[in-house]
């Protein structure tokens, strides 16, 4: 009887539900006889992400043991956020920190991101991109795109003679006082 | 259509359509704070002791120059460049920066920042980053430019430019000024501000091109200056091809920072000019600048860390917008491009595709001359003057007329550079002409300079052929001469008639001379020439008279 589900197959074999990829079928087992246990890495298996560390079959391509180290949770220096930088914020990003909880919440993945200070990165090359070891694509001088001005125009709301219409100038918020904001009403 | 109701905006992402403050500093700027201590000692490098017995100031000029790239393609994308175009049909789906497309770097782009950053004799970094920076307005869709803020594809070199000084402006000294870096960024796109119904109309065919920013270090002291460095960067940029450097379309854009400090103390509080349209005005705006941040403080009140606008009509600088703090441009790595590698022949790796390989040294192989070195080969292989070169130079198609006409006169070109820079360009710049617009062709004008080397006509009248073909009736110098009858009398027997005739009617001043009053002599020649309609040499009037005299 077979049984299948999430992509893998229990396989009834010898009186015993044996856990096997979704390729399953004679080829699978390779020439080993089905009683033994497999202490070895077997071929063709796919996932063994899941039970990586207990699996015996996988002993030989995961780790045994974890590598990475656990950082104490030391009580980092709570920082507070001045008035002034959350003001600076909500100009800039042009979000409201509407109530205490969106501050706390800033304020929170502030001490989160805090974690990676404990790291020593000394003489360690900073990494700017996931991309350093690519080729970065040259594009020859040859014109293949525009013409497309209808297309374009459709998405804007509003247009005047294939112009968009955007409000006048840079309308900057007015000021913290002249605001009304809960941040003024609570510092 | 649209455009006729509108006005142009004043381009900078930061400005506020109708911030137009008022031009004299307010109230409340005037503080009782005297001038900084008196330094000792050393003279500034313009602007005298004022009146009540200041210490002289120095002016620090910085400026940041925006050339726009002379490509077919834009920098991340494919669609066209190009000045005057139908609103938002040279716009592709990645410069409206729909979600989902990604940038592709252009080559030429990339060629033409190396070439620049040789002429300038900038190290060219092998390895250099691509930057987003990060504002709001509506002509920059995304909401950021990309720009390489970390690591430029050139830095460290310098620009030698040339001006004129002294009080007749006829000394030409060299100055340099060090250039900090060249970086490749975006171009944003163009807003019209419409105030009767406020709003804005934004055409994003600018939006994506490609533009060189060179940003130079503070070290000039006047207007002057920065129009003859900016001059000669124009130069620089056109005689490479990288960019065609016209201030008037946009393709060059110069912001000007300005203080003013005692020499000796601590660099004043500084203001940013923008909206220059031409050298010119950049001398003027500056230097109006400069004044006015000196009157200033004098009168005891303050600097304002503030961006002005120059306005050309009035002559004056008006502020912008209130900087109150720094603009935070929250830069961050683009993560859409890895960096971009420059190789030279030693670093060129193996079986490479050449199309995807930018090769410093193979660019550097390719310059062409610039125009120091044209200037240079100009007074060695012509013997004309450093100046004179500069001017060749400077007008545009100047040089190839002047080569051309060389080409065809035996004169000397010492003798020809005079015609041209004095007859020719005074006419062109009194009808407002550029060159190429001549009505006298160098074919022409070569003909003339024949004619006077061969002594067929006198240089008077010559002056009065050239009038003549001024008109650009198609006539020939021979063909003129002819009709005007302004050949030189080769006759010596008519010369002596005349002479004589002179003579006789003038005995007050033949007395003179065989007194010894020689300068009567000139005044003879002179009537003379007046007789003949300026058609005798004078040289040979003068030893016939002589002869005559003496007899």
């Amino acid at each position: 009887m077979r049984k299948s589900g999430g992509g893998r197959m229990w396989i009834l074999r010898f009186g015993r539900y044996i856990r096997g990829a979704p390729s399953g079928g004679a080829s699978y087992w390779g020439g080993l006889s089905p009683g033994r246990r497999f202490t070895q890495a077997a071929a063709g298996g796919s996932d063994g992400r899941q039970d990586a560390a207990g699996d015996p079959r996988r002993r030989g391509r995961v780790y045994q043991n974890p590598t990475w180290q656990h950082v104490e949770q030391r009580p980092l220096p709570e920082k507070k956020v001045t008035v002034e930088v959350f003001d600076h914020l909500e100009r800039l990003a042009l979000v409201d920190f509407r109530n205490w909880e969106g501050v706390q919440r800033l304020e929170k993945a502030i001490q989160f991101a805090d974690q990676l200070h404990a790291v020593n990165t000394e003489g360690v090359e900073p990494m700017d991109s996931v991309l350093e070891d690519r080729c970065l694509y040259l594009r020859e001088d040859n014109i293949t795109e525009g013409n497309c001005s209808e297309e374009l125009l459709r998405n804007a709301r509003e247009t005047v003679e294939e112009y968009f219409i955007a409000p006048p100038g840079n309308i900057p918020l007015p000021k913290l006082e002249e605001r009304d904001t809960f941040l003024q009403v609570s510092e | 259509m649209a455009a006729s109701i509108l006005r142009r905006s004043l381009l900078t992402p930061r400005c506020r359509a109708g911030d137009v403050a008022a031009l004299h500093s307010g109230p409340s700027r005037r503080r009782a704070q005297a001038p900084g201590p008196i330094a000792s000692g050393r003279r500034a490098a313009n602007s005298p002791a004022g009146e009540r017995g200041v210490a002289p100031w120095v002016a620090v000029v910085g400026l940041e120059i925006h050339a726009q790239i002379s490509s077919n393609s834009k920098l991340f994308s494919g669609s066209q460049v190009q000045f005057a175009a139908p609103p938002n049909s040279l716009v592709s789906f990645f410069d409206a920066s729909l979600p989902g497309t990604l940038p592709a770097l252009n080559r030429r782009c990339v060629e033409a920042a190396v070439m620049t950053g040789l002429a300038l004799n900038c190290s060219i970094n092998k390895k250099s980053l691509f930057d987003r920076k990060h504002y709001f307005y509506a002509d920059l869709p995304a909401g950021y430019q990309i720009t390489q803020q970390r690591l430029p594809v050139a830095v460290n070199g310098s620009l030698s430019y040339s001006l004129c000084v002294g009080r007749k402006k006829n000394q030409m000294v060299t100055r340099t000024v060090r250039i900090k870096q060249i970086q490749l960024e975006q171009d944003s796109g163009k807003s019209l501000h419409d105030d009767i119904r406020s709003q804005t109309l934004i055409d994003l065919n600018r939006a994506g091109v490609g533009l060189m920013e060179v940003v130079m270090e503070p070290e000039m002291s006047s207007g002057e200056e920065a129009a003859a460095a900016v001059r000669e960067l124009q130069l620089i940029l056109q005689t490479l091809g990288s960019s065609q450097a016209i201030m008037a379309e946009g393709q060059l854009r110069v912001d000007a920072n300005v203080s003013v400090h005692h020499p000796g103390e601590a660099y004043g509080v500084r203001t940013e000019v923008k909206n220059i349209n031409s050298a010119r005005f950049l001398a003027r705006a500056i230097d109006y600048e400069i004044q006015r941040q000196i009157k200033e403080l004098e009168n005891g009140g303050t600097v304002m860390n503030e961006t002005r606008a120059f306005d050309f009509k009035l002559g004056c600088t008006i502020p912008m917008r209130d900087k109150e703090g720094k603009q935070d441009y929250r830069f961050m790595p683009e993560p859409n491009l890895p960096p971009l590698i420059l190789y030279d022949t030693k670093s060129l790796p193996a079986n490479t595709n050449h199309q995807q390989v930018v090769n410093i040294d193979w660019i550097r192989e390719r310059l062409p001359d610039l125009p120091s070195v044209r200037r240079v080969k100009l007074v060695e292989q012509y013997g004309i003057l450093p100046e004179h070169s500069f001017t060749l130079l400077n007008e545009d198609g100047l040089m190839e007329f002047f080569e051309s006409v060389v080409r065809q006169t035996q004169m000397n070109p010492k003798k020809v550079i005079g015609w041209i820079l004095n007859d020719m360009l005074g006419y062109l710049k009194q009808h407002n002409l550029k060159v190429k617009e001549s009505p006298v062709s160098s074919l022409f004008l070569a003909d003339l300079l024949n004619l006077l080397e061969r002594g067929t006509i006198s240089s008077s009248a010559a002056k009065q052929v050239l009038e003549e073909l001024w008109k650009g009736e198609g006539k020939t110098p021979l063909q003129i001469v002819k009709e005007k009858k302004l050949e030189l009398i080769q006759d010596q027997q008519e010369l002596e008639q005349i002479c004589q005739a002179v003579m006789e009617g003038h005995q007050e001043e033949v007395m003179e001379i065989k007194k010894g009053n020689q300068k009567v002599l000139n005044k003879l020649i002179g009537l003379v020439q007046r007789t003949t309609r300026g058609r005798v040499d004078p040289v040979l009037v003068k030893q016939i008279l002589e002869k005559r005299l003496s007899q």
